[in-house]
């Protein structure tokens, strides 16, 4: 039952939420001169400008025609220089720049207008349906969310996993028509790193933003359990400063943006020429950038896991985690937690990792020695462009959050993160970490299977008094919280005390006791 | 034994299924029940009117893995045993034979003689058929009564509430669950129905059930109660939460001797050769002792208990007959927001040879008891409300009668709050708390 101020809220959202989108259609596009002078580079600009003349001067009233028109002119133009093999002159795809630059008319001249009002609307109006839910008691209240079609996989759940699915789509491999915002976002982007917007400083922007509003949502959900409330504001932390800001304000100062609590194989790129040639040009800044983003993965996982388990980066630090904590925490029970699921994650989580462990030797290779094949097959650029879009874009992006509400908040953290499938490893085999069983206390009531976002079948270890050691754990703590007999702790201790072998009978019953 | 037939796929009756078929892969096992096809856990069963979790989550093992463990699951209610030909007959009239028969037929929820109990709207809660009823009955009212101030009448309450229904609750003492807890506790229970919107009255009992018109084919729909002092209460629902009864009315003319429930002996022997009854349905002739040395309930309805008789019996009927020995007594409920946890002995009422230590939150929704005996000081109990107390610890110290200082000052070992939880140790005990530096508490236990 809603209250007033959360109707309020809610209509504002939506308001707030379809303006931001109707934005997009907004603009119209004139292709000049001065469009193609400000974007293209010096030597094609003659070349571009004959092949687009039939453009120029017209004015279209979407980015759809406009990108088409300009797509075929330049197709043609390539065709030709194919034909005639000059290669060497092929016209790079300027799409996004030149639609940007192309935008013209009553939106480019008022867009703070609708980024101010947009995001007020929005991120008021999601506050305003949220912070009444401090009215009820606190505790955990998982009440009617098998009866909602938001959060039972029904119509509102797949009506907001098509746009999700569809806005990642647009954002990896179209954004030429996400223009608008991005000129929304320009000052916002000149003040905190100097430079325009480009639809990554949007996404960054908004996936903070989300995360930040949706925090404030566990705040006040978990408000009874402060290490709910002490990981919220860990991950609220890590996003706003580490993957937000500090990486804007380092291109501010001309150094190397890095988010420097993301770290190689998660951050894939890491070792990549172009990132590590940047990072020896800043100096000693970058050179440090190196050394510590190297020692990350190389030392920080393995002692840190060794100590808290992966919850220390998983749940706490990571920007994807911080993402499925947040905004993905009304789906976290939508996870499927069948024996068949497991197995699946487990040959491809790991498949993955192996994945990103070759396609970054195959870079240095290249790197260090210069020749892109090895074997005389294996191609260097190739093998890195397909983990680009099928891991980094595909995965992460469209399956990994667009599925959010179809399949839970953690798909691309279990099935597909690399990051995670190491620091799983290190927790399974070498780790103090285990969520404790108490005695003969469970109730088989399901609850914890039901919220693992992770999908691990808790009762199935908690039934029988064994204690969970899992490498795909990443110590969120519901499965504790949403408890209601207490079973369940997460807990550091010496690895020997992990309980993996439970007895035949549990504890409670003393009518015989089996020799070991 | 070449057939193993169990009559009831609760905790008990699966529980000796799967530990039987653990320690013998040839014997056929069947495993009979009219509630369900497959094996719930019924503690849930709030739970998925509440919309936390559907049917299929409260499953605790996948739908293949009785195929896979050869469990043969036969749906089917079961209306006369017959000993002597050793076989069941099921309602749709087959027959089916048994070498071994194990009763796991659970409960029934009690009830008195009330005027107008038939009415349509008055409900108990103990399986699925009740679910659904409750589901029907609830729609689109807002007012109800819950009959009982115990377990059952808490979840019922949390339910409705959750659904935003007005409640009145009738309980006959003057406090909550006065059977089982002291009168701190049960006020600091009532304190929190209250605070949960449940208008809790205490000393008023149920006298009569008011119904609507009966209509051609059905009773009358509930419009209010009376009560023993004459008040009429108005309400849509009535649940009632006064208790369960083993369910063994189907067992009349078997010639299996019963009291209220079946009788055995502490081998879940019953009068007649290859037949036994576990688990809720079942009643001790001579009550069990524990290992620390309290007896038993005759009749003990606990999840936890159905679970031990079948680990129990599964032994027994795998070759090696085993008495069943229970350890140290633990229970334990959720009342809305407030866990309970209880070990040992803990008596409603205090009795002459112990002393209590009770120290509650100054919030008053956190407590926790310790009872000790006045002759050697050893521990006797422990409860604890809104505070997770760690069973090992808590079954060590009853069974070796540690004394009250001992268990007081190492009383940090039975924390089982999560990190970063308000420590209360430092209240219990009086003493300073020690600042541990951030260093040490993030890198040691």
């Amino acid at each position: 039952m809603l209250t007033i101020w959360q109707r309020i809220g809610l209509t504002a959202f939506l308001i707030g939420f379809a303006l931001f989108i109707a934005t997009l259609s907004l603009s119209r596009y004139t292709l000049t001169d001065k469009v193609l002078s400000e974007t293209v580079s010096k030597e094609q600009l003659d070349a571009i400008r004959s092949a687009t003349a039939s453009m120029h001067g017209k004015t279209y009233t979407s980015s759809f025609g406009f990108v088409a028109d300009y797509r075929t002119a330049i197709a043609r133009l390539n065709e030709a220089y194919k034909q005639r093999n000059e290669t060497n002159l092929l016209i790079p795809d300027y799409a996004f720049l030149v639609t940007k630059s192309a935008s013209t008319g009553f939106f480019p001249e008022n867009s703070q207008l609708f980024f101010w009002l947009s995001l007020l609307l929005s991120v008021g109006g999601g506050l305003l349906y949220i912070l009444p839910t401090q009215r009820e008691l606190p505790g955990i209240k998982n009440n009617g969310i098998y009866h909602s079609p938001a959060t039972n996989r029904g119509w509102i759940g797949i009506v907001i996993g098509t746009f999700l699915i569809g806005f990642y789509i647009v954002l990896y491999f179209f954004p030429e028509y996400l223009t608008n915002w991005v000129l929304m976002f320009d000052p916002l982007s000149r003040l905190l790193n100097g430079g325009p917007a480009s639809q990554w400083f949007v996404y960054g922007t908004l996936y903070t933003l989300v995360i930040l509003v949706m925090g404030v949502r566990m705040l006040i959900k978990y408000r009874h359990s402060r290490y709910q409330q002490l990981r919220t504001l860990s991950v609220m932390f890590f996003q706003t400063a580490f993957a937000f800001l500090i990486p804007e304000l380092l291109a501010l100062f001309h150094q190397p943006a890095q988010d420097l609590k993301n770290m190689w194989p998660l951050d894939y790129s890491f070792y990549f020429d172009y990132r590590i040639d940047e990072k020896i040009k800043a100096g000693t800044l970058g050179m440090f950038m190196l050394v510590w983003g190297t020692a990350l993965w190389l030392l920080g996982v393995p002692i840190l896991t060794y100590f808290f388990g992966k919850r220390w980066y998983c749940s706490w630090v990571c920007g994807c985690g911080g993402l499925a904590e947040t905004l993905g925490d009304p789906y976290r029970q939508l996870s499927d937690k069948r024996l068949g699921a497991w197995k699946l994650e487990r040959i491809v989580v790991h498949s993955v990792l192996v994945f990103a462990v070759v396609m970054t030797a195959l870079v240095m290779y290249t790197y260090l020695s210069g020749q892109t094949l090895l074997f005389g097959f294996l191609d260097s650029n190739g093998v890195r462009s397909v983990y680009g879009s099928a891991i980094g874009a595909v995965f992460a992006g469209v399956v990994g959050t667009g599925f959010y509400p179809i399949l839970g908040s953690r798909v691309w953290c279990r099935f597909g993160c690399p990051l995670a499938a190491y620091l799983g490893l290190v927790q399974r085999f070498k780790s103090r970490f285990r969520i404790t069983t108490n005695g003969g206390q469970c109730i088989s009531c399901g609850n914890c299977s039901t919220y693992c976002e992770m999908g691990i079948d808790v009762r199935w270890y908690a039934q029988r008094g064994q204690d969970i050691v899992r490498s795909s754990c990443v110590g969120c703590g519901i499965c504790s919280a949403v408890c209601p007999r207490g079973v369940l702790n997460l807990e550091n201790d010496s690895i020997t005390t992990r309980q993996t072998n439970p007895g035949p009978i549990l504890l409670g019953n003393n009518s015989f006791r089996i020799q070991q | 034994m070449k057939h193993l037939v169990i009559i009831g796929n609760g905790i008990a009756g699966i529980t000796t299924a799967r530990h039987v078929r653990q320690q013998d892969s040839r014997v056929r096992i069947t495993v009979i029940s009219a509630e369900s096809e497959h094996f719930y856990s019924r503690t849930a069963l709030m739970y998925i009117y509440m919309g936390h979790m559907t049917y299929a989550h409260t499953k605790p093992y996948e739908d293949g893995f009785w195929t896979k463990n050869r469990i043969g699951l036969l749906r089917g209610y079961v209306e006369q045993v017959d000993t002597l030909a050793k076989r069941v007959r099921l309602s749709d009239g087959q027959w089916l034979d048994y070498d071994v028969l194990v009763l796991a037929t659970g409960s029934v929820s009690t009830t008195f003689d009330w005027p107008g109990l038939t009415a349509s709207g008055v409900q108990g809660l103990y399986g699925l058929p009740d679910l659904e009823r409750i589901e029907q009955f609830t729609k689109n009212i807002d007012r109800a009564v819950v009959v009982g101030g115990g377990l059952i009448g808490v979840e019922l309450a949390e339910m409705l509430r959750s659904r935003h229904i007005d409640v009145t609750m009738l309980v006959r003492d003057t406090h909550y669950w006065s059977s089982t807890l002291p009168r701190e506790e049960g006020k600091l229970i009532g304190r929190h129905l209250l605070r949960h919107g449940v208008d809790i009255r205490l000393q008023t009992e149920l006298k009569e059930i008011l119904a609507g018109p009966r209509s051609a084919d059905a009773s009358g729909r509930v419009r209010a109660v009376v009560t023993k002092a004459g008040e009429e209460i108005a309400c849509q629902f009535v649940g009632l939460g006064v208790g369960v009864t083993p369910n063994v009315t189907f067992l009349k003319t078997s010639g299996i001797e019963l009291g209220k429930g079946v009788l055995v002996n502490k081998y879940f022997e019953t009068n007649v050769a290859d037949v036994y009854a576990i688990g809720d349905c079942n009643e001790f002739r001579d009550p069990v002792m524990g290992t620390d040395g309290t007896l038993r309930k005759p009749i003990e309805q606990i999840w936890y208990t159905g679970r031990m008789h079948g680990e129990t019996l599964a032994r027994t009927l795998c070759g090696t007959r085993t008495a069943y020995q229970p350890g140290v007594f633990f229970n334990s409920a959720k009342f809305f927001d407030i866990e309970y946890q209880t070990y040992g002995t803990m008596n409603a009422e205090f009795i002459d040879d112990e002393q209590t230590f009770y120290w509650e939150h100054p919030a008053g929704e956190q407590c926790l008891r310790i009872n000790y005996r006045k002759t050697d000081q050893s521990v006797v109990g422990i409860h604890a409300f809104g505070l997770r107390l760690r069973h090992a610890v808590c079954e060590h110290w009853i069974q070796q009668r540690t004394p009250f200082e001992n268990v007081l000052s190492q009383f940090d070992q039975a924390d089982f709050n999560p990190e970063f939880s308000e420590s209360y140790i430092n209240q219990l005990t009086g003493h300073v708390p020690t600042r541990k530096g951030w260093f040490k508490r993030l890198f040691s236990t």
